[in-house]
């Protein structure tokens, strides 16, 4: 390669890598506020600060979820194996809410242990599959469609 | 191969030559285009089966996906443009640089704008400042940022030098965009379809969203072509081969 080129081409690069360095850094260092939502280990472990406005995410633990009757009221746990804790919202939830599906919350930690939802968001997976292989799957006792298929 | 390859991106280079591969090619990539994406919309959104969960609503996948995977190669193809402009100061590469760029934008508008549309029904809202989203966006500004650069300056030789810069240093973006949703909490979910491992979609559902890419990126690639075709001939309207070409019709 011509001299020249070949001296660009170095200093190119390292302007790109340098850049990416930098962005990588930044990123790894902004990641507290990068990071849309706080786990439950991170709220179970106080890593979650107590009664300020943030949103927290997990998955609906199976069977914790209590509709009250006569309201909109609505009680939850929250895991991700690593911590739980219970989330209250008033309000319609998102079609795709079901327990063991994965939710992001935003609203207020009261404690460690509760959290006031003002808005609930249903996070959605990368699996996309029709209902009649699920039923399939189902029967055939597949362990990934067991976790799937509860509440819905 | 490589002595091919390399054949290919000297005669590839020479906009004369470019000009006639483009004009060649076009009249059968534009129908061929059309036609392979129109089998895999109507594939997706009328034949393919509902989703166990989402029902319909998931059909919108078979155009976000493909816009999203257009706009995301279309701006590393922008990249090694721009790579190629600051080093090799090919003026093919930078005719190219001009002419991925408005094409790229519309396809990351149209990945953000049926994103929110998809969102809605499922998690519950348009828009959540989370990582994969925010990305997307600032994609989008990134190919406006590259347009509006080299229209800014006058001179093309400066202004493409200028909006390489900017095309290469954006590389840095489509990174954050692909693996935001692995390295960071979002709420859009990881990805279906992996090159390496089996995806997680069922069959039926993935060929026509698979047709739908392929025609995607065909028209974008038509879309490349004209445009740079135009380009070529605006650059040399001064030469020899574009007077003889305008003179003969």
């Amino acid at each position: 390669m011509n001299p020249v080129r070949k001296q660009r081409l170095i200093v190119v690069l390292a302007v790109f890598l340098g850049l990416a360095l930098a962005t990588a850094l930044a990123v790894y260092a902004l990641r507290q506020n990068i990071n849309l939502f706080f786990t439950p280990q991170q709220v179970v472990n106080g890593e979650a600060p107590v009664g300020t406005k943030m949103r927290v995410g997990g998955l609906v633990m199976e069977g914790s979820v209590v509709r009250d009757p006569d309201t909109l009221d609505v009680t939850f746990d929250v895991t991700d194996g690593k911590g739980t804790f219970t989330v209250h919202y008033q309000g319609i939830l998102p079609d795709l809410f079901r327990e063991g599906q994965g939710i992001v919350a935003n609203g207020t930690l009261v404690s460690r242990e509760r959290f006031e939802a003002e808005e609930v968001l249903a996070k959605h997976d990368e699996t996309y599959m029709p209902p009649e292989v699920q039923d399939a799957l189902e029967k055939a006792g597949h362990p990934g469609a067991r976790k799937d298929a509860a509440g819905s | 191969m490589w002595n091919t390859l390399k054949r290919w991106y000297h005669q590839l280079g020479s906009p004369r030559y470019f000009y006639r591969f483009a004009d060649a090619v076009l009249p059968w990539l534009w129908p061929l285009a059309l036609i392979i994406l129109a089998i895999g919309l109507v594939w997706g959104l009328a034949y393919a089966p509902v989703e166990r969960y989402q029902g319909d609503s998931y059909r919108i996948i078979y155009l976000h996906v493909p816009a999203s995977s257009g706009a995301l190669m279309g701006y590393i193809a922008m990249g090694v443009a721009g790579l190629v402009c600051l080093v090799w100061r090919m003026k093919m590469a930078e005719v190219m640089l001009k002419a991925l760029a408005p094409f790229g934008a519309v396809l990351a508008a149209v990945s953000l704008i049926s994103g929110a549309i998809w969102g809605k029904p499922t998690w519950g809202t348009y828009w959540q400042w989370d990582a994969r989203l925010t990305s997307m966006l600032i994609l989008l500004f990134m190919y406006l940022g590259v347009m509006v650069l080299q229209s800014a300056i006058r001179d093309p030789r400066q202004a493409a030098r200028a909006a390489s810069l900017l095309a290469l240093v954006g590389v840095i973006n489509v990174v954050i965009v692909k693996y935001s949703v692995e390295w960071l909490n979002t709420l859009h979910q990881g990805a279906t379809l992996n090159l390496f491992s089996e995806s997680s979609i069922n069959p039926a559902m993935k060929y026509p969203l698979l047709i739908s890419m392929l025609g995607m990126w065909l028209l974008y690639a038509a879309n490349v072509l004209m445009r740079a075709r135009a380009e070529v001939l605006s650059r040399e309207r001064r030469s020899g081969w574009v007077r003889k070409l305008v003179e003969g019709h």
